[in-house]
């Protein structure tokens, strides 16, 4: 699966994306919440804007509100976000909260060791 | 139901279930690994913490939070149940019994009851600390599968096994420095999330969110076998910041129904979260729809402004007819389970009495009808009186029959006396029980507990020898004590019976001499010999130990059978086992009485101890050469004569035809009825006078016969028991009194008294027969 989003994602170089790093947590909250909302207002409508997750280290639940919130921001524009590449530590959150339904985005779900 | 009333049905449940939680105990102790078993005495503490929780008992809750844990590894396989932990985990439930007695009566528990709270505590909590600090989370979570934790009280309840936790965090969390995430990963730790659902629906709009505000919301279906404190504990830190509602497994619709109202969602999109959550099932949703619609109605009616959302709701909700259908079946069987449990009611033992009481009043106004309606000679009015009596005994068999209890419960009791003084004396002691389903008066089985301890303790610790001896004897090293109980002629036996050393005949009797209450050149049967130990101080016992041997005790149990108009025999063997025998009358209240006549008395014998009736003819009187016996078909029928023993003076001729008249009444109405063949009918007033003839009426008892010479057989008579006031106590061969149809007192003849007596004239006298044969044979 993860072919397959690069997959996408390189089929798609010209829509604009972001790659969330590091922490996606309170203390990043407010920063991040401005880079989710500048990448939805700056995509074109009807576009798809790919997040790449693959780097977020950490992920709480102020993380996981600003992802429903991009989501949500973006359908309202009638724009279509993605997230991409989760990483382990954005897997097992939304794995926690069963969220994977509600987010709608593919996930990898790898072997736990 | 007011509190008083609660807090007594959760005492009287909470005995109930410390009495499973014994039963269970001791069962355990043979089948250590019986997982059921564990699970049943897990779910009986579990409950009474609950339930005590609920009046806010914190001792009591406190002392069985610590049960609860060592039975919690217990079930998780962390501790294995051991002759220690048994031992303690039952005293565990007599000192919870205590503390619950405590709640029962009002009164604080004193000093006394804390230290022993605290040393249980201890105890309880060295095995806590053995079967590892923390359990492991994956062992607490697995066996909730297997298991149905609760037990229900009432209320129909949802179907699921699961805890529901709803969870709506305040905006400041996250500010605060707590992530709601850590608590629900907390659950995890000790138990298991089933299912959960995120509400996301609190965050706005991207302009309007404050990324750091919390908006997020969880409804969470939760296993675990973890307590309600412990799953509230893991949300301490939050409670101030968020809104917790945690509903144990089976919590009843209402409160699902009350949780969907309080909770800021749409109802609609809540219940429907429940539904996926796996905590409601559809149906159950619907019930709960239901409610809130008929809730609404009311409102309208109230005139307020009333939401209609419930009922569109209802409306609204399609659901398979199938699935409903199949959800109204499975709760109709719920209810008719749960109509089996209510089959069973609570009475009050006053009332109960109360009841028989009455019922005896109505036997003496029947009989009181029947006479005069004999009297009148209307076949109309005779025909519907014989009507009236029929059912008037009917009811009293009925009543009757409400106050007998199976002695099954109370000999199951000594499952565990027998356990704990094994264990104390170092012998191996099996407890066999038969007979248990033997019924009999409410009343003597609460009274014969006593008794019966005493006599289980006194055969295990002199009756059953220590196990090197039972080996040397070439006995099985554990000894067997069989309680046992059956009905034999009107009367229940109790038989306590141990197959170890036998009485001691010599040893009796030589410490009988010692203490004077034998003549060293006393003749004395068995019989006697045995009896001996019911005299109060006599012990045989060498050493005195905390259970028997201070000679306490056996006369007290022989007082208490007979204040119960009981009797107690011994059957024993030296070196097989002895047997003590307690018979004791079934019911206390009302008895079939035989009613018969000595010149101007009426007595009534217990119609059960009659044999048969036989006439005494002038011949057999001579024959006897005075004698007190007669030869009834080929065996010595030794007999007492009534006028004698009661000092009753004949009566004038005339008087007696007239005193027959009225005393004949409820006679004449069953002549010679449900007499055994071979009964001579009744000697009519004119046979009588011409020839004063006497009847014989044999009774039997305790395997022993005798004979009671009476005037006039008058026949089977309904008799109600009065007991004699205090000023005829240690009056010898009468038990009680009846008033008679005319309002005449007939008195209850002792039977087993006279039989005694005159048994023991007998044997007696061929004691002294046969050691005098013997003198004469070394002699």
């Amino acid at each position: 699966m993860t072919e397959t989003t690069q997959q996408t994602l390189a089929a798609t170089p010209l829509q604009p994306s972001l790659a969330l790093a590091g922490e996606l947590n309170i203390f990043t909250a407010a920063s991040t919440k401005a880079q989710l909302v500048d990448a939805v207002s700056q995509a074109a409508e009807d576009s798809d804007i790919d997040i790449d997750l693959s780097s977020v280290s950490e992920i709480d639940s102020a993380g996981l509100q600003l992802m429903v919130m991009a989501k949500r921001d973006a359908t309202r524009q009638n724009k279509r976000l993605r997230f991409v590449r989760h990483s382990e530590a954005v897997v097992d959150l939304i794995e926690l909260c069963d969220l994977a339904g509600q987010l709608g985005d593919p996930v990898l779900i790898c072997p736990k060791n | 139901m007011n509190l008083d009333d609660a807090l007594k049905t959760f005492v009287i449940e909470s005995r109930e279930l410390l009495q499973t939680m014994e039963e269970s105990l001791l069962r355990l102790e043979q089948t250590p690994d019986d997982s059921d078993l564990i699970n049943a005495i897990f779910r009986a503490a579990h409950t009474i913490k609950g339930s005590a929780g609920l009046f806010g008992l914190d001792g009591l809750v406190a002392f069985t939070h610590h049960a609860e844990n060592v039975l919690d590894m217990v079930r998780a396989g962390d501790l294995r149940i051991t002759g220690d932990l048994a031992a303690l985990l039952l005293q565990v439930c007599d000192h919870l019994g205590l503390l619950i007695d405590h709640v029962d009566h009002g009164e604080v528990d004193d000093e006394a009851t804390h230290g022993r709270t605290a040393s249980l505590t201890d105890s309880l909590q060295r095995f806590e600390s053995e079967g590892g600090a923390t359990p492991s989370p994956s062992s607490e979570a697995v066996p909730a599968e297997s298991l149905s934790p609760f037990v229900r009280t009432g209320g129909p309840g949802a179907e699921t096994d699961n805890w529901h936790i709803s969870l709506r965090f305040g905006r400041d969390v996250l500010r605060n420095g707590m992530d709601p995430l850590s608590f629900i990963r907390y659950l995890n730790t000790f138990g298991k999330i089933v299912a959960i659902v995120t509400l996301t629906d609190d965050i706005p709009a991207a302009e309007e969110m404050d990324p750091e505000s919390c908006y997020l919301g969880f409804e969470i279906s939760y296993q675990t076998s973890a307590d309600k404190a412990t799953v509230e504990g893991a949300f301490e830190f939050v409670r101030d910041d968020a809104k917790v509602s945690i509903l144990p497994p089976h919590s009843k619709v209402v409160e699902y129904f009350d949780l969907i109202q309080s909770l800021p969602e749409e109802e609609m999109l809540l219940g429907e979260i429940l539904v996926r959550c796996g905590t409601l099932t559809r149906a159950e949703l619907d019930v709960a729809l239901k409610m809130q619609a008929n809730a609404q109605v009311a409102a309208q009616e109230s005139g307020e402004p009333a939401p209609t959302i419930g009922e569109v709701l209802v409306a609204q909700h399609v659901v398979q007819p199938a699935v409903v259908s199949a959800a109204l079946q499975k709760q109709q069987q719920v209810k008719q389970s749960r109509g089996g449990e209510a089959g069973l009611i609570r009475v009050n033992a006053e009332k109960l009495d109360e009841h028989i009481n009455l019922i005896g009043e109505l036997i003496i106004a029947a009989a009181g009808i029947n006479l005069s309606a004999l009297k009148s000679g209307l076949p109309e009015l005779q025909e519907a009186a014989e009507l009236m009596n029929r059912l008037v005994e009917d009811v009293r068999d009925s009543a009757l029959q409400l106050r007998m209890v199976q002695i099954g419960a109370t000999f199951n009791k000594f499952q565990r006396v027998v356990r704990d003084v094994s264990r104390e004396l170092g012998k191996d002691i099996r407890l066999e029980i038969s007979g248990a389903e033997t019924e009999l008066d409410k009343t003597v089985v609460e009274k014969i507990g006593d008794p019966l301890t005493h006599l289980v303790r006194n055969s295990m610790d002199h009756g059953i020898e220590p196990q090197e001896v039972r080996v040397a004897r070439g006995k099985p090293a554990h000894g067997t004590l069989k309680l046992n109980a059956y009905h034999d002629s009107g009367s229940i036996a109790i038989e306590v019976s141990d197959d170890g050393g036998g009485l001691n005949k010599q040893k009796i009797l030589a410490k009988a001499v010692e203490r004077g209450i034998v003549k060293p050149d006393q003749v004395l049967t068995d019989n006697e010999i045995h009896n001996l130990i019911f005299e109060a101080g006599f012990s045989t016992a060498d050493q005195i130990n905390n259970l028997s041997g201070r000679g306490v005790g056996m006369d007290v149990v022989r007082r208490n059978i007979t204040d119960l108009r009981g009797s107690i025999e011994i059957v024993s063997t030296e070196g097989v086992g002895s047997t003590m025998r307690i018979r004791l009358p079934l019911t206390l209240a009302i008895i079939d009485g035989f009613l018969v006549a000595v010149g101007d008395s009426s007595f009534v014998i217990p119609l059960e101890l009659v044999v048969e009736c036989v006439e005494l003819s002038q011949e057999e009187v001579r024959a006897a050469h005075g004698r007190q016996q007669i030869n009834l078909r080929g065996e010595v029928l030794p007999f007492i004569r009534l006028k004698d023993l009661f000092n009753i003076n004949e009566l004038p001729s005339t008087a007696t035809a007239a005193g027959l008249d009225t005393g004949f009444g409820t006679g004449a109405s069953l002549p010679g009825a449900q007499l055994p063949a071979g009964t001579l009918p009744a000697g009519s007033a004119e046979g009588l006078r011409a020839t004063r003839r006497e009847n014989i009426v044999v009774v039997q008892y305790a395997g022993q016969r005798a004979g009671l010479v009476v005037d006039t057989l008058q026949g089977e008579y309904q008799t109600v028991i009065r007991p004699l006031g205090a000023v005829f106590n240690g009056l010898q061969g009468v038990s009680g009194f009846t008033i008679l149809g005319s309002g005449r007192v007939a008195l209850i003849l002792d039977v087993p008294g006279l039989v005694r007596r005159v048994a023991g004239q007998e044997s007696r006298r061929s004691a002294t027969l046969q050691s005098s044969r013997v003198l004469a044979l070394t002699g």
